[in-house]
């Protein structure tokens, strides 16, 4: 127990009311009136739309503003029943209430949703339609090509994160002019990724006029098409997306290197390592924890990645670049099935935190073993 | 001295050429990156301001080898000759910009508002809900991070239509608030951790309530914090493309949707594209230059220990 609650308990009997089981009643009430009113709400609209009665509202929405009365009569609930305990409650509930309704819920939803064969354009609307969902999925090839993409797209965070160290290092150095520097560097991060699909990818790469290309040719590339075959395309977008998040790498691993320690680096020195040397034996070992944070956050961030892909290539040619984000993305758009959709997207969350347990896991280990950490 | 020590000697006396020869090469690195990093900005204003020739020329140097004209901006209205009249181009993108405004600000100070009161929270209190404890609802907002947006994007699709939240500005805010409050979180808790616990306890000897000691004292000092994660926050509203492309269609949709939905068709201009991709970025790209302390104390917050 932290010292603080401990000085305050005995503050909390001269400001609580006189009357405790007043405010307990209170408290009770409040919170019992509260969840009657929203499963009233609730259970009126379902039936409503149901077709079972005719008293009902045009959409969910008062259910809505049922849950958020709820929830702010869970908060009052609290303070007056518990005190300062609940006072105390009161700074994490709101962001804990916020979160269950719009996460929990849509992810159970989801859940539901994705058993069903529900095309929202149809007028059928949502049929149960047990594993068939899952069965297409298995034999989908483009789902499966999206996953042996991601791979790649993962695999390129370690390409992304050599060279934000070599740029770390760079703005490290004792260099002029340094905060220009960092600015210049870490502009591309600020910039919409939509934009950038633009900005890069369909007019610096345009195949007439675009300056790359034109580059490229001078350079001897005769036809330089930088999204026709599948290897040069993803090369492509993975260059675009490193543009863009390779600042995001490189600021971490900037704050570490100042972080470091100066006099163990003079130390090598006056011992007369090379400044290979001491990389290797100093600098890396030292900044393999905030590495470690700064490829895994990458790699959650990589496994979203979409905006890119959607706004370039479409996942084209023949679905060489899509990830799985945009390939559900363009699933959903053309044949707007939200249930074939939601199990490919469910399942691909399953893998995830799979892979990430297993990642994590795998780097605590070998973090363990790391004799100079 | 000299002759004592002859291996020193001769490596101050190799030093100065190759210490210059480093420094050589570490300039011409930072101005290689510089190049990669600001070219393709320096490209798109520039287009913006170019005619069919200069582009399909590669001309790069305004008034060098092309004459800057106002042809991308006359396009969106928002030339020096069009800014008094009417246009519709102009009308539709200022109400796009101002949804990208409204929505990013919204969801960032919601986030910052939610994120920071269960940061401090964690960061001060053990709360235990059922099995529940303090590492468990950190582990749980945080975890938040690694949900893709597909998985929340179809129930989503189907619950909005069903709330009538699809395509209004308030339904993209809670979505995105949600995207960011983990990042937030992370932050904030990073931020009140680094604030010793003795501040509160003066207040409390003084009297102060648990909520005024947070409001009078903690918060004052965790400013700079908030500030970081709210400009963090609104980067990343602002750039969203995802769920806007699913949720919003001609209501609520923001600038990266109008811009996506430019790109798409054929008949566009490169030097209105680039006007557009211009006015997109610039605000944001101004404000992340001016706060870029805050902006790099948010990224970096609880990387380094």
């Amino acid at each position: 127990m932290s010292p603080a609650p401990s000085v305050t308990a005995s503050a909390a009997p001269v400001r609580a009311a006189p009357d405790p089981a007043r405010r307990q009643a209170i408290g009770r009430g409040l919170f019992w009136a509260a969840t009657a009113l929203l499963l009233a709400a609730v259970l009126v609209q379902g039936l409503y739309s149901a077709g079972l009665t005719e008293v009902g509202f045009a959409n969910w929405r008062p259910v809505l503003y049922a849950y958020v009365i709820w929830s702010v009569a869970v908060c009052a609930s609290q303070v007056l029943r518990r005190g300062q305990q609940g006072q105390r409650a009161l700074f994490v509930l709101p962001a804990l209430l916020f979160t269950l309704a719009v996460v929990v819920f849509p992810t159970v939803f989801g859940l539901f949703i994705a058993f069903s064969d529900w095309n929202l354009s149809s007028f059928t609307g949502r049929q149960f339609n047990g594993v068939d969902n899952f069965v297409a999925m298995l034999n989908d090839p483009y789902y499966w090509n999206a996953m042996g993409n991601m791979v790649i797209y993962v695999l390129a965070v370690l390409v992304q994160y050599a060279i934000a160290f070599g740029l770390a290092l760079l703005l490290n150095a004792e260099i002029r002019a340094r905060k220009f520097f960092r600015v210049a560097f870490l502009l591309p991060f600020m910039l919409s990724p939509v934009a950038v699909s633009w900005m890069i990818g369909k007019s610096l790469m345009e195949y007439r006029f675009g300056p790359l290309s034109q580059f490229a040719r001078l350079l001897g590339w005769d036809s330089p098409a930088f999204f026709a075959t599948p290897w040069i395309a993803r090369a492509s977008i993975i260059a675009l997306d490193s543009w863009v998040s390779i600042p995001f790498i490189m600021i971490l691993l900037l704050a570490g290197l100042q972080a470091m320690p100066k006099d163990i680096m003079e130390a090598a020195k006056i011992d007369g390592a090379t400044g290979w040397q001491s990389f290797w034996k100093i600098t890396f070992p030292l900044m393999l924890p905030v590495s470690v944070t700064a490829i895994v956050l990458r790699i959650i961030f990589q496994l979203k990645l979409a905006d890119i892909v959607i706004n370039t290539t479409a996942g084209g040619p023949g679905g060489a670049t899509d990830t799985v984000t945009s390939f559900i993305y363009r699933e959903y758009r053309d044949r707007s099935n939200v249930g074939y959709g939601t199990m490919l997207a469910e399942f691909y969350f399953v893998l995830i935190v799979i892979f990430l347990t297993v990642l994590l896991a795998l780097i605590n280990r070998w973090m363990k073993r790391f004799p100079t950490t | 001295m000299a002759t004592s020590l002859p291996n020193q000697n001769i490596s101050a006396r190799k030093r100065p050429s190759r210490q210059a020869w480093g420094r050589v090469i570490v300039y011409a690195l930072l101005l290689f990156w510089t190049f990669v990093s600001l070219f393709p900005v320096y490209w798109t204003v520039t287009t913006s301001f170019k005619v069919a020739a200069d582009v399909t020329q590669g001309h790069l140097i305004p008034w060098v080898d092309f004459t800057p004209q106002w042809r991308g901006w006359r396009s969106l209205g928002l030339s020096p000759e069009t800014i008094g009249q009417t246009s519709t181009v102009r009308d539709e993108f200022l109400k796009r910009f101002q949804n990208s405004v409204v929505i990013s600000v919204g969801a960032s100070l919601l986030a910052v508002a939610l994120g920071s009161l269960a940061a401090y929270g964690l960061s001060r209190f053990q709360y235990r809900f059922g099995k529940l404890g303090n590492r468990d609802l950190a582990f749980f907002f945080l975890s938040q991070l690694i949900l893709p947006p597909v998985v929340l994007a179809m129930p989503f699709l189907v619950l909005y239509r069903e709330l009538a939240l699809l395509d209004t500005r308030i339904g993209i805010i809670l979505l995105y608030t949600l995207t960011v409050l983990p990042i937030v979180i992370w932050i904030m808790r990073d931020q009140f951790q680094s604030i010793p616990i003795e501040l509160e306890e003066a207040a409390f000897i003084d009297g102060a309530s648990i909520w005024g000691a947070f409001f009078r004292i903690i918060l004052p000092i965790a400013l700079p914090g908030m500030v970081a994660a709210f400009i963090l926050s609104l980067v990343l509203c602002w750039n969203e493309y995802f769920f806007a492309a699913l949720l919003t269609s001609t209501n609520a949709n923001t600038l990266p949707v109008m811009l996506a939905s430019q790109t798409g068709s054929q008949g566009v201009n490169w030097w209105s594209m680039a006007a557009l991709a211009t006015a997109a970025i610039l605000p944001l790209a101004i404000v992340g230059i001016l706060l870029e302390r805050y902006l790099i104390k948010g990224l970096t917050a609880g990387a380094v220990k």
